[in-house]
């Protein structure tokens, strides 16, 4: 391999790519280009068609709805617990820590049947929000617990590095100058959390408008009601309406692509660590 | 931990009270579920618990999850060391353009993940007609599962290895080769041992999320009892049936595969941030 190998003398470089390139091409790309290309087969009348339905409409209004809930809650909690993690020591400190990361590496579908079975009206939590004629189970509340619990740990993974290289002096000054500590945290300390705060948010949303498994025991699957976006691309298949379907997903992906772009851009600017 | 000054710590109830609000805000999110999985599994006791774990179906279904995961995490992991050395060891044009496109399926909806593949190889998909000439079948089978298990866990392997190399640098390697190495034998005496956390790293959570994968796995399954259901799809027949006693005891054996990853993360966490205070 005497090819022009750019700035190393390492080998490998034209196997490694190409094997790279070729690979993403068949797995990844090919694949998602197919999406596109058969949802441009339908036209943009047959798209709009597809689409333009009340159906459609209180399905994306529900996903998306409650996705923006979902990251803002995550966005709270996630940051309360983030500076817990951080700033503080206690007992049992590690251990929350690494249970942070429970609902990465729980089967979506065990989350969802815990989650369901918990909140249903005869659930440990749903009986006791029975008598206050509180539904969570079965309806959007019920939803929104599913993608809050999916989406926390981003923002606290996000959060995390940032916090620990947070340089304590700027606090010490903003100290000696008078402030308060709640004047600190909130004048000093949180804008320079802005961008990862952002960051994780946005990726906790991505995914909750994605999500599948932890949300469809728990929604209900009303249509029209409890119907997510995703949930209705499967019902499409299964009435087998690959036209919807497509559709749909296009819809789903350029959305995807926008917050990927969204996200990558302010992981520039923030230098954020990645997280899954 | 930083150390901290009385004047950047914060006063003793705001810490209790904040401390109270995350471990309360987690017990009822992560640990009640998680412990509600394992009551239900053995609330009807462990006989009932024993027989729904070694009914045929359920052994067919971790059979089936465990041949998904055996063919798409070592694809991946495959991918994942040749992408990273193509990637950290040389500087091309578009670098950025494709790490992004490795991040890709991280930001797909599971469903759509399957969906690609309905839309390639589904009966009405493009290569549908020729692989019913043929007599063969990829979709509602395990091939096509396979399929959408590597597709969404696609950048695992590849995200761990990256900045790690990238942080390493060349000049081990160069070392190597300018002692006379081959590259072969650089890659596997230098390399290999420098990134085996990483790479071990990104497969047991690659394999967490193959073994648990239900979404993509659910559009492409034809959910055949005892032939093309993963353990995952396994526990949403028994659930819907309102089996819940056996749905659980299926959730839990997933639910230990969750844990059992958490504590090996954690670990290597552990062995690797020790490894960096060394240096």
């Amino acid at each position: 391999m005497q090819a022009k190998r750019p700035r190393s003398i390492l080998p490998g470089f034209g196997l490694s790519l190409g094997f790279t390139l070729a690979y993403l091409g068949l797995v990844v790309l090919f694949p998602l280009l197919m999406v596109f290309v058969k949802a441009s087969g339908l036209g943009w009348r047959g798209i709009f068609e597809a689409l333009w339905t009340s159906r459609v409409w209180a399905a994306c209004r529900l996903s998306f709805g409650l996705s923006i809930i979902a990251g803002l809650l995550n966005g709270v909690f996630g940051l309360l617990i983030a500076w817990v993690l951080t700033r503080y020591t206690f007992p049992g400190r590690r251990f929350l820590e690494a249970s942070v990361d429970l609902p990465f590496a729980m089967p979506t579908a065990v989350a969802g049947i815990a989650l369901t079975t918990l909140y249903a009206p005869n659930g440990w939590i749903g009986s006791l929000l029975k008598p206050y004629d509180i539904k969570v189970a079965f309806a959007p509340p019920g939803i929104l617990i599913a993608l809050v619990f999916i989406g926390l740990p981003f923002v606290v993974r996000t959060l995390q590095p940032v916090l620990e290289d947070f340089e304590t002096a700027q606090e010490e000054a903003s100290a000696t100058l008078g402030a308060t500590r709640w004047q600190t945290f909130r004048r000093v300390v949180f804008p320079q959390l802005v961008p990862a705060l952002i960051t994780g948010t946005t990726l906790a949303f991505a995914r909750a408008v994605g999500e599948y498994g932890s949300v469809v025991f728990i929604a209900g699957n009303m249509p029209g009601k409890t119907e997510i976006l995703p949930l209705l691309i499967i019902t499409k298949l299964e009435q087998y309406d690959y036209e919807g379907a497509t559709a749909l997903a296009a819809m789903m992906l350029v959305v995807s692509f926008v917050l990927l772009l969204v996200i990558n851009f302010l992981q520039r600017k923030t230098l954020v660590r990645n997280v899954a | 931990m930083s150390v901290q000054t009385r004047s950047t710590q914060d006063p003793l109830w705001t810490r209790v009270l904040l401390i109270g609000c995350a471990v309360g805000f987690l017990a009822v999110f992560l640990f009640v579920p998680l412990a509600l999985v394992f009551a239900e599994a053995f609330r009807k006791g462990i006989k009932v618990y024993a027989d729904a774990v070694t009914e045929a179906n359920t052994l067919s279904a971790i059979y089936l999850t465990l041949t998904v995961a055996l063919v798409s995490v070592p694809l991946n992991a495959v991918f994942g060391v040749g992408a990273s050395w193509a990637i950290a060891k040389f500087s091309f044009k578009g670098k950025s353009l494709l790490l992004s496109l490795i991040d890709l399926p991280f930001a797909v909806s599971p469903v759509v993940s399957g969906l690609v593949w309905v839309l390639l190889f589904g009966a009405r998909g493009l290569f549908g007609p020729w692989l019913r000439e043929h007599d063969l079948q990829i979709i509602f089978a395990a091939p096509g599962m396979i399929l959408a298990t590597v597709f969404v866990t696609f950048p695992f392997v590849a995200r761990e290895l990256i900045p790690l190399m990238q942080a390493q640098g060349n000049d081990q390697e160069y070392a190597a080769l300018s002692l006379g190495a081959s590259g072969w034998q650089t890659f596997r005496r230098v390399t290999l041992p420098n990134i085996k956390w990483a790479l071990f790293y990104g497969i047991i959570l690659c394999n967490a999320r193959a073994m648990g994968e239900f979404g993509a796995v659910s559009v492409v399954s034809g959910h055949i009892r005892g032939e093309t259901n993963t353990l995952p799809l396994h526990v949403e027949v028994l659930y819907n049936e309102y089996n819940s006693a056996a749905a659980f005891a299926c959730a839990s054996i997933l639910s230990v595969l969750g844990l059992l990853t958490l504590a090996l993360k954690t670990f290597i966490e552990w062995r690797v941030g020790l490894r960096r205070q060394k240096h």
